[in-house]
């Protein structure tokens, strides 16, 4: 007896050929010099329209992430230090911003957009400098976005009446606004424009790791001549900003961050009556279909997590591919990922930087042996890591369960779980299976799909055939754990003001 | 001889849970009195955690269904609520005359007819309120980007023991108009017509789990219903700065969305201001879907 033969029924590729590039894709390093950059060697406090000595006395160091060089010593905020910021904000608020005409008011904010502009180069060089993002995107996204926003929200300070049917708007007063690492001078700005537009005046926190580009725009505060004490930075660890959301006279808190200290913020001001605005975590779904035009999407799926190295809160860190694409989109993804240069943020061709902080590093290590300790396919880009500097080289998981913890918890890092569906019913089952709902993105070649899926996706934003785009215009912020609140556009006037009648 | 009289028969007031009327699974009730003859007036469900359980369960079954119905058809079904409590305005005006001491009848009708035109006026804005609280944003990239709003989802509320009725209604409405389904915590003080308005949403359409009903004390059902965590919003109506500090610090385990603001007092229950398209605003997310451009 001899074995039947098998049936061929199909033809198939037995070994899917995949691009080699060797050493074709190296280029020659092409690094932005950092002459525009005057890091003083330590900075104060912004207090009052003055930089002041803190209180407390203490200092503590910010580095390079990707070099580990101490770039300079910042000032840590203390009780006192706070204190005396948000008596400087509520002074500013009684005697010049709630008296100033909104056409004025809107005036200064058009000023330190101007001034951003014309020094877009330094700011880009130092937020590379001391975030570890690559220049290509603090040149072309964060310092550009952020003009944009002053641009945007200047223009609504003198035509709030018309923002709100039937209603008036008042503004609320000393404002604390807690900023995070990811998009440190962005996020100050998403916060402090719509803040000042609407006629508050502001008590800022930076991350500690990220202070630098935030008391550079209090330069450009100063300069631009704002009333003393509208804008006020306190930096310091995220004690200083414990102390911000405390403070009996702050009646506002703008908080983007991780889902847990978001949640610990709530808690804290329970029964005060402060509004809150919640920018907190995502696990947002990246969602391909067969029809799809799938070069475009894998630039998509390389943009939806691997900008910003991945520290972005809406990352499209799960990503859902039709189960008839899957072989082709992780070939398609492996290609693609061996073009991406990681390396020196400031050197103009890299794609990915440094991770921010030795702290960030560990969460997302943790998070990788989790992964595979639960039994998923691990795949890292072939590339040369640094060996001074915090890196993590660009990674994605097949095989993954929508119990995995890597399906589950932020990593924010590169790393990318990717998951398959069959229909979209499953799709959008399959999505909004997680307590987060920032973001989304759906990739399909039919436009009524993308009107569809976006229509059941419970998230904030939702990108068709794109992902990670920003517009001042554009309101954005979560569902369900991922926060309240919206920043941008229209929508994001309303977490500033109270409305009235009269 | 005997001589044969006529005894009244007496309504149950049970809970509202998933379009039925169960009683509380705990077997307990609380006695509502006649406050002129002191007498007991009916024997209340005393609704417990598992109550509220079932009810968000419920609520979160209705969900998909109810918010996926066409603007068009949700004002349909309020003005058929307008519809029967109309009709039954009557046996309202009795129920919540004979609740207060005073017996103040031309009060209790003031307060049917309110209830009857506010649920007519938010019937209206079915699909109105995305028109005023929707934009079209003119982003600087190639795409057509837009924000609408979208239910919350399942959301608590916690009626006020001001009246019988009116606040209910008010809070009621603008929770289901936009899609939301909701779980209620009746007034502790009256929480007889909340029950009676219940046999008005299971006689108007309104699809069985959309509107739940709990009946009982405050104390004991503001804690589960704040902490559940399939609850998305919970929505306070009154100036207890204890409940509103336990609603935020036993919502934020899920990050729910706790509403507490711009709520009438008194009178101000039937005046327009206590009926606005911002009160819907209250009750929906913001969605923005960037649809890309391009041929």
């Amino acid at each position: 007896m001899t074995a039947p033969e098998k049936k061929v029924t199909r033809l198939e590729v037995v070994e899917p050929k995949s691009l080699q590039f060797g050493k074709k894709w190296d280029y020659a390093p092409s690094p932005e010099s950092t002459d525009p950059v005057k890091i003083k060697p330590r900075y104060e406090l912004f207090i009052g329209g003055k930089f002041t000595a803190p209180k407390s006395g203490n200092y503590f160091k910010t580095i390079n992430p990707a070099t580990e060089e101490v770039l300079s010593e910042i000032a840590e905020g203390n009780e006192a230090d706070v204190d005396i910021a948000v008596k400087a904000a509520r002074n500013a608020y009684e005697k010049y911003w709630s008296k100033l005409a909104p056409a004025e008011r809107a005036k200064y904010i058009f000023r330190i957009a101007r001034q951003l502009q014309e020094k877009a180069r330094e700011f880009a060089i130092l937020e590379t400098m001391d975030n570890g993002k690559p220049i290509k995107e603090t040149r072309d996204f964060d310092v550009p976005t952020a003009a944009a926003h002053l641009f945007y929200y200047a223009g609504w300070a003198d035509k709030l009446e018309y923002a709100f049917p039937g209603r008036k708007t008042r503004p609320l007063g000393p404002c604390g606004l807690i900023v995070p690492w990811n998009f440190p001078l962005l996020i100050a700005i998403w916060k402090i424009a719509p803040a000042l537009a609407t006629g508050n005046t502001v008590v800022i926190k930076p991350s500690k790791t990220t202070s630098l580009s935030l008391l550079h725009l209090a330069k450009i505060i100063e300069e631009a001549d704002l009333p003393p004490g509208v804008v006020n930075v306190v930096t310091g660890t995220g004690k200083t900003g414990d102390m911000i959301v405390r403070h009996q006279d702050i009646q506002k808190i703008s908080f983007t961050g991780s889902t847990t200290v978001g949640k610990g913020i709530i808690q804290a001001t329970a029964g005060t009556g402060k509004k809150l605005t919640m920018e907190l975590g995502g696990k947002s779904a990246n969602i391909i279909f067969e029809d799809a035009a799938l070069d475009q999407a894998i630039e998509g799926v390389i943009n939806g997590i691997y900008f910003n190295q991945g520290h972005v809160c809406c990352a499209g860190s799960r990503l859902f591919v039709q189960e008839g694409i899957h072989d082709e989109v992780i070939r398609r993804l492996k290609d693609r990922m061996q073009t991406l240069r990681v390396g020196n943020p400031l050197d103009k061709n890299t794609d990915i930087g440094a991770v921010n902080s030795k702290e960030q590093l560990e969460t997302i290590r943790a998070l990788v042996k989790s992964g595979v300790d639960e039994g998923c396919e691990i795949y890292q880009a072939p590339c040369k890591l640094p060996e001074k500097g915090f890196w993590f080289a660009p990674t994605f998981f097949t095989g993954v369960a929508q119990s995995h913890r890597i399906a589950r918890e932020e990593i924010f890092g590169p790393v990318l779980s990717i998951l398959t569906f069959r229909t979209p019913e499953e799709a959008v089952e399959k999505a909004n299976n997680t307590a987060y709902g920032l973001a989304a993105a759906v990739w399909t070649d039919k436009g009524s799909k993308i009107f569809k899926i976006s229509s059941k996706l419970k998230a904030g934003v939702v990108w068709g055939n794109t992902y990670n785009k920003f517009d001042p215009a554009s309101p954005f912020g979560g569902y369900k754990e991922s926060g309240f609140g919206r920043e941008g556009g229209l929508h994001g006037l309303l977490p500033y003001v109270e409305l009235t009648h009269d | 001889m005997t001589k044969t009289t006529r005894t009244e028969i007496l309504k149950t007031y049970k809970l509202f849970i998933g379009g039925q009327f169960p009683r509380t699974e705990s077997g307990r009730y609380f006695q509502i009195l006649n406050p002129k003859t002191k007498k007991p007036f009916a024997n209340v469900s005393q609704g417990s955690r598992k109550d509220v359980r079932d009810a968000v369960s419920a609520a979160r079954k209705a969900f998909p269904g109810w918010s996926s119905k066409t603007a068009y058809n949700r004002g349909q079904i309020l003005y058929r609520m307008a519809e029967i409590l109309e009709k039954r305005r009557g046996e309202f005006v009795d129920e919540i005359e004979s609740m207060t001491k005073t017996g103040n009848r031309k009060k209790a009708e003031q307060e049917v007819n309110t209830c009857i035109d506010r649920l007519v006026w938010y019937a209206g804005w079915a699909d109105k309120y995305t028109q005023i609280f929707g934009t079209v944003n003119p982003v600087a990239q190639p795409y057509f980007n837009f924000t609408i709003p979208e239910p919350t989802g399942v959301v608590g509320i916690i009626a006020s023991d001001e009246l019988a009725l009116l606040p209910f209604v008010s809070k009621l409405a603008p929770a289901i108009i936009s899609g939301n389904t909701v779980v209620i915590l009746a007034s502790e003080k009256f929480p007889l017509s909340a029950i009676t308005f219940a046999e008005v949403i299971a006689t108007s359409d309104v699809p069985a789990g959309v509107v739940n009903i709990i009946t009982g004390y405050k104390k004991e059902l503001i804690t589960p219903l704040a902490k559940h965590m399939d609850v998305n919003s919970v929505n306070y109506t009154g100036s207890d700065p204890a409940i509103l500090k336990l609603l935020q610090e036993e919502g934020a385990t899920n990050v729910k969305r706790i509403v507490a603001h711009d709520y009438p007092v008194g009178e101000g229950w039937f005046k327009p201001t206590a009926q606005s398209p911002y009160w819907i605003n209250s009750f929906v997310e913001m969605k923005t879907t960037w649809h890309p451009i391009g041929v």
